[in-house]
């Protein structure tokens, strides 16, 4: 929702970012504002996922340019686990197994470890048991979540159902989910969407990286972003989402053609 | 210059064999003497032998170490920390000593156990013909030794169709300062019984030692014999053991090793599959940091039809430790239907930690399964960014890696207070508690 005179959260100014020497992220501009949801469009190779890392602190990518303000924070200067404690959240495209590890114990440790940053209680486990479970009806998920694996074995949609959880025991202030409807069936997605909208409020924020726009039927979005070669071309309300789902991205490449033919 | 190094280890250890045989028993004393005859033919490995091209065991050569006294002034409560609860069979050795005080032994009715010079005359029968057959010493010098020095040693039989639900803890205490010891373990399971060992090796002091051991396991028809061996020792000792299994018709071997280093440690086993449709499960994890070296040598033998082996062996080396796996599968010619696999999975936590993997398989017969597989790596990046987006500091994070690596062979430990055990050791090793 979009709030007045609501508080900035996230400013992206000019970033750029490389990887192995080649620029991804060309100049990019973003102000995200408490309440909002944005989604973030684009081909694959647009560069959308690589700002979503660059964001959450991947260490392969180097920032070449521009700044990015968090809550006031200089995001870029922190480590990847300080942005998560300070309050931002990536939900992975792909979340990574953990064989050996308990779910459990995994969602207890890193709540316990943002928990103690805030200077809020931590709970042991007895405690953290109660409070999961109640957070685990949000995404309809089976208590069996809680003793096997970390993603090990979990279906495309227990996967992302489990990024959902995490983000919902975390309260984070932002939260970019990475293409997340990528693998779901119909009923899986709905399932998350309706986690995820009722985690939204009025104090936090979300950013939707996708391709598709079939996921923001579920989650509406505020604003839609398109991105292009490491650019954001084009900013505009849901019913872009709707215009690029019936005229494709085509129609926008010719027009940035046009657009950097004419600024040349 | 080896030559003469070597005999100062073996020259002091061979001095102090007792020439004078006092056993009641001719054939203990003739065993006695056999392996002390195959001692004198045979030299301490260097790497020029092909089963000790990775471990060099020079810095052994010049210790005088002497076998361990026979004394003891521990009590109860200087070993309680390796007491497991679920265990009610405890035979404790100290320095390759029988203790009885420090021993337990539930229900002597319903089983064999106990101290071999306790059954060496009631026994003869058995023992004379399963003491010192499963491991044989005229090729390998360090069970040479054990056996020219044998005396004290856990003896377990199963008799047929027994179970024994609780599992047998035999402990290993090192406390003495430059001493060779020889701790030995029998165990036999009768047709159709089940048991679980425990073999322990601990220290109560970080003090330098020879712990030399042999374990021979014999398993009837249809016996299943689990065992859990911890090796555990003080990081500057010396640990050299061998075990050599014997499975006969449909019978089952589980076995997971533990080694968590020390100096330098070397583990064979040997397992025979020597009759039809026999099983064994391998497990192994080797948990290595700083200048150690640990060597794990396992050689299955599949010997006759219809046998099954599953082997999954790891390694975490830390520092500039230097870890070995040496993984023989032979597949006899007419051992057909044979379905074997093997896994070697190793994690190098520095830069100047080193692993030398070796699957071995020597088939020659046909229609057989055996499928092996060897990684060596790092952790994963991904995996570490993924645990830091979570708020995890990227020592917490490698460390809760680490662990789930060593995790998936914990989890395969029967007795959950010593997995709780072995748990923390990982997590302290790793120097981090995620829990």
């Amino acid at each position: 929702m979009i709030v007045e005179n609501s508080k900035t959260i996230l400013s992206v100014q000019g970033l750029r970012a490389s990887i192995d020497g080649i620029d991804i992220l060309k100049g990019i501009d973003l102000t995200v504002k408490s309440g909002e949801i944005h989604a973030i469009m684009g081909l694959n190779g647009s560069g959308k996922s690589t700002f979503a890392k660059v964001l959450a602190g991947h260490a392969d990518y180097a920032i070449t340019g521009g700044s990015v303000q968090f809550e006031g924070k200089n995001l870029l200067e922190l480590p990847p686990e300080e942005r998560a404690r300070a309050g931002l959240f990536l939900a992975f495209q792909y979340p990574i197994e953990i064989p050996g590890v308990a779910n459990t114990q995994f969602l207890r440790l890193a709540y316990n470890t943002v928990q103690a940053q805030r200077g809020k209680e931590e709970l042991d486990p007895l405690e953290f048991d109660d409070f999961v479970r109640e957070k685990m009806k949000l995404l309809e998920m089976k208590s069996d979540f809680l003793d096997r694996s970390v993603n090990e074995g979990f279906s495309g949609g227990e996967k992302k159902r489990n990024e959902i959880l995490q983000m919902a025991l975390l309260e984070p202030k932002l939260s970019i989910l990475d293409e997340m409807d990528s693998g779901l069936d119909i009923d899986a997605l709905r399932i998350v969407a309706n986690g995820v909208n009722r985690i939204a409020n009025k104090d936090n924020a979300i950013i939707l990286v996708t391709h598709y726009q079939r996921l923001l039927d579920y989650i509406v979005p505020d604003y839609v972003h398109v991105m292009q070669a490491g650019c954001i071309v084009m900013t505009g309300g849901k019913e872009l989402a709707l215009e690029l789902e019936t005229r494709g991205y085509d129609w926008l490449h010719e027009n940035r053609r046009s657009l950097s033919g004419a600024s040349a | 210059m080896n030559a003469t190094a070597q005999l100062d280890y073996l020259a002091s250890l061979l001095k102090c064999w007792p020439i004078k045989q006092t056993e009641a028993q001719a054939w203990l004393n003739q065993l006695r003497m056999q392996a002390f005859d195959c001692v004198g033919t045979q030299k301490l490995p260097t790497r020029r032998d092909e089963e000790w091209r990775f471990t060099d065991i020079s810095s052994l050569a010049p210790l005088t170490y002497q076998p361990s006294r026979p004394e003891c002034n521990l009590q109860a409560r200087d070993l309680e920390r390796w007491y497991l609860k679920e265990a009610k069979h405890r035979l404790v050795f100290v320095d390759g000593h029988y203790v009885g005080h420090l021993s337990t032994v539930a229900d002597p009715l319903q089983l064999t156990i106990g101290n071999l010079p306790d059954f060496v005359s009631s026994h003869a029968a058995i023992l004379e013909f399963q003491l010192g057959r499963h491991a044989a010493f005229d090729r390998n010098i360090f069970t040479a030794l054990n056996t020219a020095f044998l005396r004290d040693g856990a003896v377990i039989c199963i008799p047929k169709n027994t179970v024994i639900a609780e599992p047998i803890h035999v402990l290993f205490v090192a406390t003495q300062n430059e001493v060779t010891s020889y701790p030995r373990c029998l165990l036999l399971g009768e047709a159709g019984s089940q048991v679980t060992l425990i073999e322990d090796y601990v220290a109560l002091s970080q003090s330098a030692y020879i712990t030399n051991s042999v374990t021979e396991i014999g398993l009837a028809a249809n016996a299943h014999a689990k065992h859990i061996r911890i090796q555990r020792d003080s990081p500057q000792a010396f640990h050299l053991a061998s075990c050599a299994v014997s499975q006969a018709h449909a019978s089952h071997y589980q076995s997971v090793s533990i080694s968590l280093g020390s100096q330098i440690s070397r583990y064979n086993l040997d397992v025979k599959l020597a009759d039809e449709a026999a099983e064994c499960d391998i497990d192994g994890l080797t948990l290595i940091a700083d200048r150690q070296l640990a060597d794990t040598h396992t050689c299955i033998d599949h010997a006759k039809p219809n046998g099954t082996s599953r082997q999954q062996h790891k390694c975490i080396v830390d520092g500039s430790a230097h870890a070995v796996f040496n993984g023989k599968i032979v597949v006899h010619p007419h051992a057909q239907r044979t379905n074997s696999s093997q896994s070697s999975r190793n994690l190098l936590l520095s830069k100047t930690a080193q692993v030398d993997t070796k699957p071995q398989l020597e088939i020659f017969a046909d229609d057989v399964k055996c499928a092996h597989g060897a990684t060596v790596g790092q952790l994963d990046r991904e995996e570490i960014f993924y645990l830091e987006s979570r708020g995890l500091s990227e020592v917490v994070a490698r460390n809760l890696l680490t662990y789930a690596f060593a995790a998936e062979i914990l989890s395969r430990i029967p007795i959950v207070s010593l997995k709780r055990q072995l748990e923390q050791t990982v997590l302290s090793r790793t120097r981090s508690n995620p829990s």
